[in-house]
């Protein structure tokens, strides 16, 4: 049985919908992120979940019970909140046993649960410090192991990363995923960074405007996006539109225009019919340049820019612009200017749904 | 092409060259700050160093003031028990009023925090703006509010109870006090309550905290330099409070700042009343030194 | 961050109400029709706010008191703005000190400047003169102009001058036409805060004014001291009046809150 569960969760303020019927069921030990851009909902989900923000309709159960209308103090949840919201006149040890305060545990366990969380994010040295005098990077490890020694149930966290550096925030996902694995708690992540959410989550949930797009792992959810605004915000994406010439129960054949048919695979189940008007979509990365004059389609490099491990040329062919990725080999990059000839396997051209909410 | 900036290499007698600057820029900042720091040192420092200078001299009825160095005075306000009533009397308001203060004015703050706008903009003005009233005005009000035919009594009157003498009384100066001083106290409580991140009471609650607690364990200590600030504006500005105790205390009960207008105006010793003053200033600044240290000491690694 | 609940609304209810009570009973007073000082209960009448037109010590008190505020606070800022510009965009030996000494009038009770003052005047021969009743309010009301005017100045982002350079203004057009503006709320914030000071200032004026410069708080003062009647609550109702007039500007100009929170 799932360990959370959100059964259509809807937060209306007059009458906009900030969520609309978000439904959801985590795993125990399952590591999930609600990943959208600003405004999708993903944060008030959260602030339900944990018992900030009353919900206007649906239910929210832990383990079987439901705890809706639950007060926030009596949850007992671990929260990481997006600005850490250490207590400042508190110490690091004064922190991360203020939970356990709160629960009457005796003093000796509270010192010796504290010492264990220290270690765990690896802080031990500096117990004695104030908020103030740490690095954010500290701050976060704090909150998280505030958040942590009270073995919660589940583990909220609020956009953790976002105010560190690329750099530190690389290195903190990693070791936050080490954590989570070590310790087994169920997470629910909050984040609009797509590359963050698809690297440490089991699985993850998209939202836009306030519902539930796509719930997938992370592979799934990259190589099989449902529909343009999950393949757009997921990674990036060249949308191809065309009528549909033939359908087969694996593959269907459209019509990109300028004399070039594409041929998509379909998913299991789909149904398309002659004529209709769908968008393809081919990942960059899935796409390579060959020798002008071979592949697929005849195009013409308009400009490149150097991404470190990759290459991103953006080239010119007879149904738009087109993005191609390649990998920094160490070779010759293709020079602007030059015509080349894009090629691409079969199986990663993708059909998505037209529609797409909101 | 003509370069359109100018150079700014050495000339020939090897100074740099600057670009074009007008008188302003030639002017040092001591030469802009001197009309002000004259007219200060002139009337602040002066004045102040002089008052000090009177209150050693001795103090003859018939010719007045006399110049001389000698702790008479000092030793007069110290140890006569008529002084001695009133310093006591002056701060025992104040501590009054400052501990009054604190239990009206820093709850206030906090609900005025908790508020949304336009409300709380709106109360906010109507707890501040009094300020901008001249204090007779206020220190009248408390008059008719208070004295015998007053509308309190005529209140108290509707249950059969008083009525009451309240005029001319201690504590128709402290709650007079309490009423000017409020703002004094939620200015700087308030400003504590807007440095705090909202999200701490909540990580305080998701700790399984009661709103208490969180109260009092996570809310007062961050505002505690505010009520502190507050306090010590409050004592000092009532220990020094004049129209107040003039106006309500009546000819009987003198505060420090009464005294010294008797003695000044009065029986005109004014070594007499310099040495008050004086003392009334050193007691300021004890307890604003205090104050200092003390949030040095305490504050100063966790909230700076 | 949770809702008031009852308790805590209640509690604020009755705040307020101490809060507004002196003033509301001071402005129902001024009207009563009756000798005594009682509320309008049966009737308004404009009695003694015509009674007060018999007192021409009062008229003449209330102009001293305005051509005093209007003094002071002009010729504060004419001072206090250079001061405030220097300390708050330059960095000089000794600029610690010139602030405290700019802003010390806060810390000084006005009692012990008011006797300070009446002793200097007495040994300089100044007594009654109205001119260093003016320095002398200067004095007090430095420390508001100060305090707003740094505090424009200081939170002025200064790349926009330098923006203002680098498309050719020199450095007094860059100030006249960019800087100015943009500390003038303050500037006539701190001007209004100074008029409004010196116009209530009581204690220190009490020992330095004589009777031809008298002000009109000491001159409230004096009378309510010897006799009380509704009078003294029209000239005090007249006060909030004029008051309130100026804290509708001074909303206008800066903001009423932001003065008031800002400046203490």
């Amino acid at each position: 049985m799932s360990f959370l569960v959100l059964d259509k969760l809807t937060k209306a303020y007059g009458d906009l919908n900030a969520v609309s019927d978000v439904s959801l069921s985590v795993e125990k030990g399952e590591f999930v992120s609600l990943l959208g851009p600003s405004g999708c909902g993903k944060t008030t989900t959260l602030q339900m979940i944990a018992g900030f923000i009353d919900v206007t309709r649906g239910r929210i159960s832990l383990d079987g019970k439901d705890i809706t209308n639950v007060r926030p103090n009596k949850r007992g949840l671990g929260v990481v909140f997006q600005s850490y919201a250490l207590f400042p006149h508190m110490t690091v040890a004064q922190n991360v046993g203020f939970g356990l305060e709160m629960r009457g545990i005796g003093k000796a366990e509270c010192a010796e649960r504290i010492r264990e969380t220290l270690a765990l994010v690896r802080l031990d040295a500096l117990a004695a410090r104030y908020p103030r005098e740490l690095s954010g990077g500290q701050r976060q490890r704090v909150a998280i192991a505030r958040a942590l020694v009270i073995k919660p149930p589940v583990l909220l966290l609020d956009e953790p990363m976002s105010n560190l550096d690329a750099k530190l925030r690389e290195e903190m996902q990693f070791e936050l995923r080490g954590i989570q694995r070590k310790v087994g708690t169920t997470t629910v992540m909050v984040t609009h960074d797509q590359s963050e959410a698809l690297s440490i989550s089991d699985r993850v949930v998209v939202m836009e405007a306030g519902r539930v797009t796509q719930v997938d792992s992370p592979y799934r959810a990259y190589e099989r996006p449902e529909n343009r605004f999950v393949s757009q915000f997921i990674g990036k994406a060249n949308m191809l539109a065309g009528k549909v010439t033939e359908a087969r129960h694996n593959e269907v054949h459209v019509d990109l225009g300028h004399d070039l048919t594409g041929i998509a695979c379909i998913e299991a189940g789909t149904v398309w019919r002659e004529g209709d008007t769908v968008t393809l979509c081919i990942r960059p990365e899935k796409l390579h340049l060959c020798a002008v004059g071979t592949g697929r389609l005849p195009a013409t490099v308009t400009s490149r820019f150097f991404l470190g491990s990759q290459w991103l040329y953006r080239v010119d062919t007879a149904i738009g612009e087109v993005l191609v990725c390649s990998q920094n080999e160490g070779t010759e990059p293709v020079a602007e200017g030059a015509m080349v000839g894009i090629d691409w396997h079969r199986d990663a051209v993708r059909v998505l749904q037209e529609v797409s909410h909101g | 092409m003509a370069s359109t900036i100018d150079s700014t290499g050495p000339d020939d007698s090897g100074a740099l060259k600057n670009d074009r600057a007008p008188w302003h820029a030639f002017v040092p900042p001591w030469l802009m700050s001197l009309p002000a720091f004259i007219l200060f040192a002139v009337l602040v420092l002066t004045p102040l160093a002089m008052t000090v200078v009177l209150t050693f001299y001795r103090f003859d009825p018939a010719s007045g003031p006399i110049a001389a160095f000698q702790f008479g005075n000092y030793v007069e306000v110290l140890t006569d028990s008529y002084y001695q009533t009133i310093f006591a009397r002056t701060f025992g308001i104040a501590i009054l009023t400052t501990l009054l203060c604190v239990a009206i004015g820093a709850p206030e703050a906090y609900v005025l925090y908790r508020m949304r706008d336009p409300w709380r903009s709106m109360f906010l003005l109507v707890i501040l703006a009094p300020l901008l009233v001249s204090v007779v005005v206020r220190a009248f009000g408390w008059s008719m509010l208070l004295n015998t035919g007053g509308i309190v009594n005529q209140f108290f009157g509707l249950f059969g109870m008083g009525p009451y003498k309240l005029e001319y009384t201690t504590f128709a100066i402290v709650i007079a006090l309490v009423h000017v001083m409020l703002p004094f106290m939620v200015i700087p409580v308030w400003t504590s309550l807007q440095k705090l991140d909202p999200q701490v009471e909540n990580a305080a609650l998701s700790l399984m905290a009661s709103p208490s607690t969180t109260l009092r364990r996570i809310v007062l200590p961050q505002i505690a330099p505010g009520i502190l600030s507050g306090s010590l504006m409050v004592f000092g500005l009532s220990a020094s409070a004049f129209a107040i105790p003039g106006l309500l205390g009546g000819r009987r009960l003198k505060v420090a700042a009464t005294a010294v207008y008797d003695e000044f105006l009065g029986s005109l010793n004014w070594p007499l009343g310099a040495t008050i003053a004086i003392l009334l200033l050193i007691a300021n600044l004890v307890i604003m030194i205090t104050y200092y240290r003390v949030l040095e000491r305490r504050y100063s690694r966790s909230l700076g | 961050m949770r809702k008031n609940g009852l308790v805590a609304l209640s509690f604020h209810t009755l705040v307020i109400l101490f809060v507004l009570a002196p003033l509301v009973i001071i402005v129902l007073v001024a009207f009563t029709p009756d000798q005594t000082l009682t509320l309008p209960t049966h009737g308004f009448s404009l009695r003694w706010f015509r009674a007060i037109l018999d007192y021409p010590d009062f008229i003449s008190a209330f102009f001293n008191s305005i051509r005093l505020a209007f003094a002071s606070a002009t010729l504060s800022l004419a001072l206090a703005l250079p001061a405030a510009l220097a300390i708050g965009r330059e960095r000089f030996p000794g600029r610690e000190f010139l602030n405290g000494l700019f802003l010390s009038p806060l810390v000084i009770p006005s009692l012990v400047l008011g006797i300070a003052f009446l002793r200097f005047f007495a040994m300089i021969g100044a007594t009654g003169s109205f001119t260093w009743l003016v320095a002398a309010h200067m004095i007090i009301i430095t420390p508001f102009v100060m305090r707003l005017v740094l505090a424009s100045v200081s939170g002025m982002d200064r790349s926009i001058e330098h923006a203002a350079q680098s498309l050719g203004a020199d450095r007094w057009t860059a100030f006249r036409r960019i800087t100015l503006p943009m500390i003038l709320p303050g500037i006539t914030g701190g001007w209004l805060l100074a008029f409004i000071n010196s116009f209530d200032e009581l204690t220190m004026s009490i020992f330095v004014t004589s009777p031809q410069t008298i002000t009109l708080p000491v001159r409230m003062y004096m009378y309510a001291t010897e006799s009380i009647d509704p009078m003294m609550a029209s000239v005090s109702a007249l006060v909030i009046f004029v008051t309130a007039g100026a804290m509708i500007v001074l909303d206008r100009v800066y903001g009423l809150n932001r003065i008031l929170i800002g400046s203490h």
